[in-house]
């Protein structure tokens, strides 16, 4: 049960975007999501979509696995187009019948916005997707290693994202123990009123927490006993180098940006309203 | 009170990337009133195994019979089964939570819905079984040590007076003198009252001096289902798949290879000495 909860799913294959710096990917994504809200109109959806397309391709990620990760925002992409649909007055009307009115601008907002949508997921689950969650956080922290000089300690903070995410599988596995053995004993997680179940957390929740607390104390002075004082004077066994390829890739992404702001504002394109 | 499984199959996460054939076809009877001891190698199934027996985990096909009832019927009360199968997990300290010792064994007769003086009863009853002083009733169970948590958690499933008792390695992390006491326990309760006791052990010693019938798992199918003489003469095939036979069997096969007529069925040290002082007279 508690196994099918994945965060930010990782899908190893071999490709080139899997073998990016992860700097790369976090500053890219970024950049992509900024590019989707660059344009409005037809001919910067195009570049859009062929950008992404590409990346999937280049990526080796079976676009059934990119779907599915859409799944859980199905609902709250109905929601978008469904409202824009019918209550976007501008344009001349499309269609009317009873209470319902669509109008040109409802149904150029609403296929937009959910495009939009899209891909913003759809960019930054490629990013997850091939990027496992320990390279992220080194990204992150290379990237953040400039607040060091304003005091903020960025070292710390990458540490303790990389602890929490290896710790989330033993945690989840270790809830699922405690159930079982409180199930064994006839304890009931289902039934009653929220003030009762939330009550029946108890006898999950406590035992958890002092198995939390004693894996940290452990780990903690695992950690001591090989030294490990904090970030300060510290070096890592992998460290991020860029590579030809990561420069190649941040050049990819600059000139997409332009194009994609350049072409949509700019090239006239019109496909009946759109 | 007995259980038969009949051709048991567990499969995990079916239909995943990560699919494993946990149990393969399990035919097991166990009659009412037997001291089962399971024993395999690490990763060979008993833990799914055992899970089965009180309805945790449903098997993927298969047939699981309690008292003559098939569990998986529509409308079966698992609940009902629960308070007859007492499972105690390994390391079952963790399971703790409660503000004393006293609260905690009560959990479980409060789930069955017994009153908070039958509670108070079968806990006292309980607590006395594992041996545990009255001193502690009131202390909080973190303040306890490792081997008095224990006992406190294993008080916890005994005071559902259950009809059959698994344990999953109930001695493991205990030092000699802790795991004499549990299990002498264990088979005091097994003499004492009439329930069913079901131990899952790495320890070929242990089973070979308290188990009736012994069953060997390995890769998730049953290897050896006999008594422990039986199963340790057998014991070329246990090592080659990761388990042994006890540490006396060896001896005695090795004595009987010098030529001094001893039997080599000897499972536990006592049987040992007797013999061996037999055949030197």
């Amino acid at each position: 049960m508690v196994r099918d909860i994945t965060i930010g799913q990782y899908y190893p294959a071999k490709s080139v975007v899997h073998r990016l710096d992860p700097r790369v990917k976090l500053v890219s994504t970024l950049l992509y999501l900024i590019s989707l809200f660059l344009f409005r109109s037809i001919s910067g959806y195009l570049v859009a979509t062929v950008f992404l397309v590409t990346v999937i391709r280049i990526s080796r990620v079976p676009f059934s696995f990119i779907v599915r990760g859409l799944k859980p925002v199905v609902l709250l992409l109905m929601i978008t187009v469904l409202f824009n649909l019918f209550l976007t007055r501008s344009g001349d009307v499309l269609f009317h019948a009873w209470i319902i009115t669509i109008t040109e601008g409802g149904l150029v907002t609403a296929v937009y916005m959910a495009v939009r949508l899209i891909y913003l997921i759809i960019g930054s689950s490629l990013m997850t997707f091939t990027t496992t969650p320990n390279e992220l956080t080194d990204g992150i922290e290379a990237l953040l290693h400039p607040l060091n000089k304003i005091r903020v300690p960025v070292h710390e903070v990458a540490m303790m994202m990389s602890i929490a995410l290896r710790f989330i599988p033993i945690l989840l596995e270790e809830t699922d123990k405690i159930m079982k053995a409180q199930i064994a004993r006839g304890a009931d997680f289902e039934s009653g009123n929220i003030i009762q179940r939330a009550k029946s957390m108890i006898p999950i929740l406590v035992p958890l927490f002092v198995s939390a607390f004693r894996r940290a104390n452990d780990l903690a002075m695992a950690m001591e006993a090989r030294c490990y004082r904090g970030g300060e004077g510290r070096t890592k066994m992998k460290p991020l180098h860029y590579k030809h390829r990561d420069y190649t890739a941040y050049a990819i992404v600059i000139i997409y940006v332009i194009a994609v702001f350049a072409i949509g504002r700019y090239l006239p394109l019109h496909i009946w309203i759109f | 009170m007995s259980i038969k499984l009949e051709h048991l199959n567990y499969v995990y996460s079916q239909g995943t990337a990560y699919e494993k054939k946990a149990l393969n076809d399990i035919c097991i009877e166990i009659p009412h009133g037997e001291f089962v001891g399971i024993i395999g190698h690490t990763g060979s199934g008993k833990s799914t195994l055992i899970q089965h027996l009180n309805g945790l985990i449903r098997a993927t096909s298969g047939e699981l019979y309690y008292n003559g009832e098939n569990i998986y019927r529509e409308g079966y009360p698992m609940r009902g089964l629960r308070n007859e199968v007492g499972l105690v997990f390994q390391y079952p300290e963790h399971q703790l939570f409660e503000i004393d010792v006293m609260t905690d064994v009560c959990f479980g007769p409060k789930n069955q819905g017994l009153s908070a003086d039958q509670c108070k009863e079968r806990a006292l009853e309980a607590l006395r079984l594992v041996g545990l002083k009255e001193k502690y009733y009131n202390v909080s169970p973190f303040e306890l040590s490792g081997g008095q948590k224990r006992r406190v958690a294993i008080a916890g499933v005994l005071a559902m007076q259950p009809k059959v008792l698994v344990l999953d390695e109930p001695t493991a992390g205990l030092d000699p003198k802790g795991r004499d006491d549990i299990l002498d326990q264990i088979a005091y309760l097994h003499r004492e009252s009439d329930i069913t006791v079901i131990l899952v052990s790495h320890s070929m010693e242990d089973v070979a001096k308290y188990a009736d019938r012994l069953i060997v798992m390995n890769r998730g199918a049953v290897m050896y289902n006999d008594e422990p003489k039986r199963v340790f003469e057998h014991y070329q095939e246990l090592e080659k798949v990761g388990l042994a036979a006890p540490q006396v069997t060896y001896i005695m096969h090795d004595l009987a290879g010098r030529g001094i007529p001893v039997r080599t069925d000897v499972t536990t040290v006592a049987e040992a000495a007797d013999e061996i002082l037999r055949a030197v007279e």
